[in-house]
């Protein structure tokens, strides 16, 4: 292995400073037993206690959490779908109109996403709350998911079906024992990316969360605008680590099947 | 006993009834109509692009002919999806399902069809000693070599013991010598099995090794249906001829004869003479096809009724037979082979030297297109 030389050393400690610093802030922070932010008065864990005490964050917390685990689910079966269909099907009419549009939503910027669901909820009457950011989660996620299924589904030979179908598979059948497992990495990728832009978004929760739900990015973002709390520190801190338990838990899965399958 | 193609009285097990298959405008099987028989061993030759795969594939089932009908076993299986026929298919990529064992790849026919774990067991044990494959029934198959995967292909499209097996450039993937076993081992195992092979090439040594009959396709067409050494000995055009193995053409006129035709060839060159029992008018354009191993060299002018006279252009040493390409006045050039039967450094006629070709009045076959 050739050693660091030091300008190397230099541009790895500048980039991840760069990159890590504020979160590290942040994180220690969290643990500051004062009040005021950005002076350190000791260690102190008060900041997580009272956080549990917090009504207002954790019904913001159960909410975002339910509207991921539900919005991914279904954005992943929708996508998946839809990037079968767009992948697999035969030539027709309008094919690739079709999955052009299916990709538009990755660049629609989200303010607009959000407003024309808002409109669209207000025009058909559906009150606001868990089941709009559910809808609203699933319609812009959804898309990402067909993404990242359909390269998969474009590099998987289709001749795999044929042999399903030709030893006796019904079509759905053939999609469930051969398709299904051979995509399954493509597809638990799109799942905790949809779980994960649900998780974070600020823009169209806002537009469509209504006032018996608010999600933690909403949450967060209110009570930031009244002053930076310890508390919040706290809870970003918390948030870090379950992400990174989430991105270090699926790197390890898909080492472990790289090696398997070597 | 008689070749079932050659009994009127046989029972086809598929007949192709003025099969059409369109793809846009494009035709890719143009009103074909075939009988293949039971216990055949039959190969589908052609080009690239001349509709014997699409014929393949309407037989399992994943395309539908746009017009005519497909029986097995004297029934229309046209409407039938794959799934539900009795006819499997060996895939020319495999098509092993990456994530299940050898043992469950071989399995995942029978288990669909619901078979008691105990004959399924025992069907698998069959199947792995038929193909050799025992030792390898843990293992994946991105764990196994290419010809191993080749057989595990085999049998998996065999376990179920369909009525027919379908073959799409089972060899395709392997290297020649590696090819040259498996084809035997394929004969081997289609005699074992008493199951009728269909099978897909456009290697015409694989189709001559392996198939009791030939069908020649040429854009959506069979240009000619026989037993290998038929079309080998009498092809029924100029196309079936160049296709199969190496052949000299002589364009001419025919003049009828009492036992076949004479040929006039070139200008001032004497006639050329050919037995054969199509009649031609006299003066019809037409071909004679004569194979380079049927012409012999000689130094000196041979007592024969057919001879011409060249120098040598070309000599293709490939061993065991050495191919000479010899340049004829009128500007033709012929290439005739010999067997080298003795040392290289023995070797009679070398680059430019004047030899003499000929030929005896059965060598060619006289083809009217």
């Amino acid at each position: 292995m050739r050693r660091l030389t030091w300008f190397n050393t230099t541009a790895l400690t500048f980039g991840f400073a760069f990159l890590y610093l504020p979160v590290v802030i942040l994180v220690v922070y969290s643990f500051n037993s004062s009040r005021l932010v950005t002076v350190w008065a000791g260690f102190s864990t008060k900041w997580y206690f009272e956080l549990l005490q917090n009504q207002l964050f954790i019904d913001a917390a159960w909410v975002t959490l339910r509207v991921a685990a539900i919005s991914s689910t279904i954005a992943t079966i929708l996508g998946t779908m839809a990037a079968y269909v767009l992948v697999r099907s035969a030539r027709f009419y309008g094919r690739t109109l079709f999955s052009g549009m299916i990709y538009a939503p990755l660049v629609m910027p989200e303010v607009i996403t959000g407003l024309s669901l808002l409109l669209l909820f207000i025009g058909i009457g559906l009150d606001r709350g868990l089941v709009t950011i559910i809808l609203a989660h699933t319609t812009f996620s959804m898309c990402f998911v067909s993404v990242v299924v359909s390269s998969r589904l474009a590099n998987f030979d289709r001749s795999l079906e044929e042999a399903a179908l030709d030893l006796g598979c019904t079509p759905f059948h053939a999609f469930c024992l051969v398709t299904l497992p051979n995509i399954a990495p493509a597809v638990i990728a799109g799942w905790l990316l949809a779980f994960s832009l649900s998780l974070d978004d600020l823009v169209i929760a806002s537009f469509t969360a209504g006032p018996s739900a608010t999600t933690l990015p909403i949450r967060i973002w209110s009570s930031v605008r009244l002053g930076v709390s310890p508390e919040i520190n706290a809870l970003s801190t918390l948030l870090i680590a379950m992400v990174s338990i989430g991105v270090i838990t699926a790197a390890l899965i898909s080492k472990r099947n790289l090696l398997r399958q070597n | 006993m008689v070749d079932p193609w050659n009994d009127p009285d046989a029972k086809p097990l598929i007949s192709f009834q003025n099969v059409t298959k369109s793809f846009g405008s494009f035709l890719a099987v143009d009103n074909l109509s075939l009988d293949i028989f039971e216990k055949e061993f039959f190969a589908l030759l052609g080009p690239s692009g001349c509709g014997k795969t699409t014929l393949l594939r309407m037989l399992a089932g994943f395309e539908a002919p746009t017009s005519g009908s497909i029986l097995l076993a004297n029934r229309d299986i046209t409407p039938i999806p794959p799934n539900k026929r009795t006819v499997n298919m060996m895939f020319q990529s495999y098509a092993l399902f990456p994530h299940l064992s050898v043992y469950d790849n071989i399995a995942f026919g029978l288990r669909r069809q619901k078979m008691p774990k105990a004959q399924l067991a025992s069907r698998v044990d069959e199947m792995l000693t038929l193909t050799r494959l025992e030792r390898f029934a843990n293992r994946r198959p991105h764990q196994i070599s290419g010809g191993q995967r080749q057989r595990v292909a085999l049998a998996r499209s065999l376990a179920k013991a369909p009525k027919l097996l379908l073959l799409d450039e089972p060899m395709g993937a392997l290297d020649k010598k590696l090819r040259q076993e498996t084809q035997f081992e394929l004969v081997d195992i289609q005699e074992k099995t008493g199951t009728t092979f269909v099978i897909v090439t456009h290697d015409q040594e694989e189709a001559m090794t392996v198939a009791t009959r030939v069908g020649v396709m040429n854009e959506g067409q069979l240009v000619q249906v026989e037993a290998p050494d038929v079309i080998y000995e009498n092809p029924n055009s100029t196309y079936v001829a160049s296709f199969l193995g190496q052949i000299n053409l002589i364009e001419g006129r025919a003049t009828p004869t009492a036992s076949g035709i004479d040929l006039v060839w070139a200008e001032g060159q004497p006639r050329l003479h050919c037995k054969t029992d199509v009649v031609f008018s006299s003066g019809q354009r037409c071909h004679l096809a004569i194979r380079p191993e049927k012409i012999m060299i000689h130094a000196e002018e041979p007592e024969s009724r057919n001879k011409v006279c060249g120098t040598v252009l070309d000599i293709a040493y490939l061993g065991n037979i050495s191919t000479y390409h010899v340049e004829l006045i009128s500007g033709h050039v012929i290439k005739a082979q010999t067997t080298n039967d003795r040392r290289i450094s023995r070797r009679s006629f070398t680059w430019d030297d004047s030899v003499w070709l000929s030929w005896t009045d059965t060598a060619a076959v006289a083809l009217a297109n």
